[in-house]
Formats: structure tokens, sequence, C-alpha cells
């Protein structure tokens, strides 16, 4: 059996808009806050790992350091889509399972402004000259909308027909009840981006993105980032009572990329690599769905939502529309899903994503998430996809003590 | 006008490698691996699915089933919205993501594991005037 590894200190901002800071200083809230949660300092810190999609080549773990304390330790700067939060924190234990690091952070943040719901692609591009084939797939011009799309929006909403085309009782009206919960799960909790309830008929009537996702099925851009402290097993022995007793166990930690399909000739396929993930981590924790508390998982899309039901074995197989039909993945349903509001309506600063659902996950595993704790809650799982593809899944768990 | 630019004038060029439109019918045309037929559409190193080194091109099938479709009403500048994107699951093996064309963009009108065909039209003329041609899929 591999050394056990723990989680000290958990902390993030609220997910919004902070024009008037910078992605450091987002950053060092989240990481200062987790050292205090974790009674640690910078000094106890042994490596660290920061995930962020669009400021990882630019030594973002160093420019932190050099704000909350350059003590010379080995930062590694990551980054994996969606997913890269989650690769941070798997980053950081895996230092501590070689017997690099006793205690390491894990650290994710984002900036993502208003860039827009299709971001670069949003922006409009000069007329070509002379057609040239060129690149991969010989193209002569850019072909987004004229063979198909792959933006995101367009791209879940396709995952999620594929989804209602191999399964009965899966349809838009399935889709949008998935949004019409978290935007519900998101009014109590305080550190989401919104947090406003939308009605069923309101989330179906809203702009239409891309069939069936509307405006209100599609997570928004935002600023944002999250911070955990992790330790040893043998490090959690030394420390003070009261870390130990709030400190919650990482029973498993799994990363996957696509392995190969024959449907990736046409498009990605966010299912294969969600469900091996989801399989060997079940199997690394020793934990079956049904024994899980509750679920963070990565609903970008709330088409996205719904096929991860199936692909974590949260549901029957193929049963996704039944699972949210009677309301299972409601916070007071068999398995509560995205009860923090999810991406949906807390908000999906790309590279914090992945760090701030395993703060969501142990705050209600420490008993400590207020007016939306999960009473009890001793396990929970988090999920998250970045599209290329990386999934990552961990398995927490409360303390014995 | 000098012969260049006569010669040059109506010519007409697929928009992206994988269409054929100079052999008859416009088809599709994926790299297969030589070992384990596993299928392609962009320019290869090896297989991704046995790492093969051996490609040989491979004519797809011009009719098929809607396996997903989207209809996208919020695009990039330039593209007509609202639009349909389907993949569409090729009889005779292989898969492939275009534009349902030729019908009204509206979910009413399009159902999953119906039957489409192949079909070309033109998306864009350079300033030399050669013409692009996409490929979509029509109702069959």
């Amino acid at each position: 059996m591999p050394a056990e590894a723990w989680i000290i200190g958990a902390a993030m901002t609220r997910f919004g808009r902070y024009p008037d800071l910078d992605v450091i200083d987002l950053a060092a809230e989240a990481t200062l806050g987790a050292l205090a949660d974790a009674d640690a300092s910078i000094q106890d810190i042994q490596m660290m790992a920061v995930g962020c999609l669009s400021e990882a080549p630019n030594m973002l773990g160093q420019r932190l350091a050099k704000q909350i304390g350059q003590t010379g330790i080995p930062i590694y700067n990551v980054a994996n889509a969606c997913a890269t939060g989650a690769t941070a924190m798997r980053t950081a234990l895996m230092a501590i399972k070689a017997g690099e690091a006793d205690m390491a952070l894990a650290v994710g943040a984002e900036q993502m402004g208003k860039m827009g719901l299709l971001g670069n692609a949003g922006r409009s591009r000069p007329k070509p000259a002379g057609f040239t084939p060129s690149g991969r797939y010989g193209s002569v011009m850019p072909v987004e909308g004229i063979i198909g799309t792959q933006l995101m929006p367009g791209v879940f909403a396709q995952v999620g027909m594929e989804y209602a085309n191999d399964h009965d009782g899966v349809g838009f009206e399935q889709f949008a009840k998935v949004a019409e919960k978290n935007h519900a799960h998101s009014a109590l909790n305080p550190l989401a981006q919104y947090q406003k309830p939308f009605s069923l008929e309101e989330v179906m009537a809203a702009e239409m993105v891309a069939y069936p996702n509307t405006l209100l099925m599609c997570c928004p851009t935002g600023d944002g980032a999250a911070g955990v402290v992790l330790c040893s097993d043998s490090k959690l022995a030394t420390l003070d009572p009261d870390v130990r007793h709030r400190a919650v166990k990482i029973s498993a930690s799994v990363l996957t990329s696509d392995p190969y399909t024959p449907s990736e000739m046409a498009d990605f396929d966010v299912s294969t690599l969600t469900r091996q993930a989801a399989a060997l981590a079940y199997e690394q924790a020793g934990v079956a769905p049904a024994d899980l508390d509750l679920v963070e998982l990565h609903d970008c899309f709330a088409t996205a939502e719904l096929v991860h039901y199936d692909n974590l074995q949260l549901c029957e197989p193929g049963g996704a529309g039944e699972f949210i039909d009677r309301r299972g993945p409601w916070r007071d349903g068999s398995t509560p899903v995205n009860v923090s509001g999810g991406l949906l309506s807390k908000g999906h600063p790309i590279g914090a994503t992945g760090v701030a659902n395993v703060y969501e996950v142990a705050t209600h595993l420490r008993g400590e998430a207020g007016d939306r704790q999960i009473e009890g809650a001793r396990v929970g799982l988090t999920h998250v996809i970045g599209l290329g593809s990386a999934c990552a899944v961990h398995i927490l768990e409360k303390a014995a003590s | 006008m000098t012969m260049t630019e006569a010669a040059t004038r109506g010519r007409r060029i697929p928009a992206v490698g994988y269409l054929v439109i100079d052999q008859g019918d416009p088809y599709l045309v994926a790299q297969e691996c030589s070992s384990c037929q596993a299928m392609f559409f962009d320019r290869r190193n090896a297989c991704a699915r046995c790492g093969g080194l051996d490609f040989a091109p491979k004519p797809l099938g011009r009719t098929g089933v809607i396996r997903s479709f989207t209809v996208v009403r919020r695009a990039a500048p330039g593209v007509t919205v609202p639009y349909v994107s389907a993949t569409v699951a090729l009889d005779g093996g292989g898969m492939v993501k275009a534009n349902l064309v030729g019908i009204e963009a509206d979910p009413a009108n399009i159902q999953l594991g119906g039957r489409v065909k192949l079909t070309t039209f033109v998306a864009g003329t350079d300033e030399e005037g050669t013409e692009a041609v996409a490929f979509g899929f029509t109702p069959a």
C-alpha cells in the first residue's frame, strides 16, 4: 500500500471578477489562507505545485513565492487545460508519496476577466490572400462553424446529445434540470461567483448558445484561486491534535489521458477516460459509488454533468436521465452533486477549479461548510476534465479520529 | 488576363485535405493503419491505437446516420448562425463531424439516428479567385 497523504489546510477566494487585483494576489490569498488553516508557515513547505493555464509559462509559482516567501524549494508550474488545478494537486501528492517532501502546497489560480464564452475564437480573423493547405488537416481556411464546431459549447452540447442518442429518457429538459439544481445549490455558497436560483422554465427560456445548452447551462468565465496544504502520514503524527483532528485523507488520486477510441476520429471522447479514472479511483480507495456522501464533478456545461453521472457510476448504467428526474443529485438526494453550485454557478477560473473542488469536499468532510453542509459527510469525490484530454479524480475521506 | 490568371480563375480546391473532389462524386478519405485498421483524418506520425507506422488511404462511405448534433447560435464572427453541427457515423465505417446543410436549423427538424448523405458547397473564395470546397451532410 502506498503511504497515505493528508490535506491539513484548504482555502479559496470567492470566485468572481477582480479587475483591481492580479492573479498573484488571488493565488497569494488562497495560499496564505491554506497555510493559516493548516497552522503552518511557508517555512514548513518543502515543495509547491502551481496550476494556472494562462500563466504557467510565466513562472507564476515563483512570482507567488516572491510575494509570500522565497525559501528555495522546488516549484512546479503546471498546465493541463481544465484539469490544471487537479494536476497541481496530484503533482504535490506525488512529491509526498515519493518521500521528497513531507509537507507541500498545491495551488490553482486563474484570472480570465470577461474573455467571453468563446475565448480567442470569438474574435474575427483576416481574410486569406491565397488558399494554401496547412496544418495536420491540410486546411486552406478556418473551418470552425463551416465543417462542424470544435468550440466548447458545441462540443459539450454534442457530448450530451450523443448520450441522448444512446439512452432513452434524456433530452433538453433533463439537461436543463442539471442547471436548475446547480444554480439552486449556489444560493447557499458565499464563495460562488453567482448565488441566484433560477426556475427550470427560466433555464430553458434563457438565450440558446448551442442546443441544448442555454446561457444558464454554460459556466461563466471568472477569476479566483484555491490552495491546499498536503502532508505525509508520518508528518501528520507530529502535528498538533487540532490539525490532526481536521485532517482529510486522500484515499485515491488518479489522472488519466484519453485512450484511443474510434469516435475520436470525429470528436473528443470525454467519457472513456472519465470511466477509467473513476474505476481506478474506486479501486484505490476501496470505496463504492454508493458510499459517496457528495461529489464535485466537472459541469462545464449542463450536458457534461448529466453524462458524468453515468461515467462516475452515480446512477444505473444509462440511467442519468432518470437520476436527475428523481432529484438524485440534489443536496437532499441519494448522491449530492455539486452542492457548491458547480462550475455553472460557483464559477470556473480554469486553473483554480481542480483545487477548489478539493477545498469544497474537504470542507464538508470537516463539517465546516456552513449553510450548505452535507450532514455527516464522510466520503467525497472530485472530478475534472481538461478537454484534449485529461481527467483527474480524487476520493477524500474524513479522518477516523 | 495572363495565362496564369486564366488558369487560376475557376480553380476549386478542397477546404480540408481529407476531402476528395476531383475523382467523380466527392468523398472523404481517411488514413488507415495497415496494422490495426484504425482511421484518422489528420497527418500521422504513427497510429494512436497500435503504434503502427504504415498507413494507406481509405475512401469512406458517402452516407451515414446522425449520432449527435447541436444547433449553434453563438459563434465566431463571420460564421452564419444558427447552424447545425453533427457527428455522422458513416456506412462502412468511420465517423466525422460536419454541418448539416439544406435543413432548417431547428432541433425539432433533426432526428438522432436520421440518415444523411455527403454534399459539398463553396465555403470561400480567395483573392486569386480560387474556390475552397467544404463538405456537409444533408438528409438522405
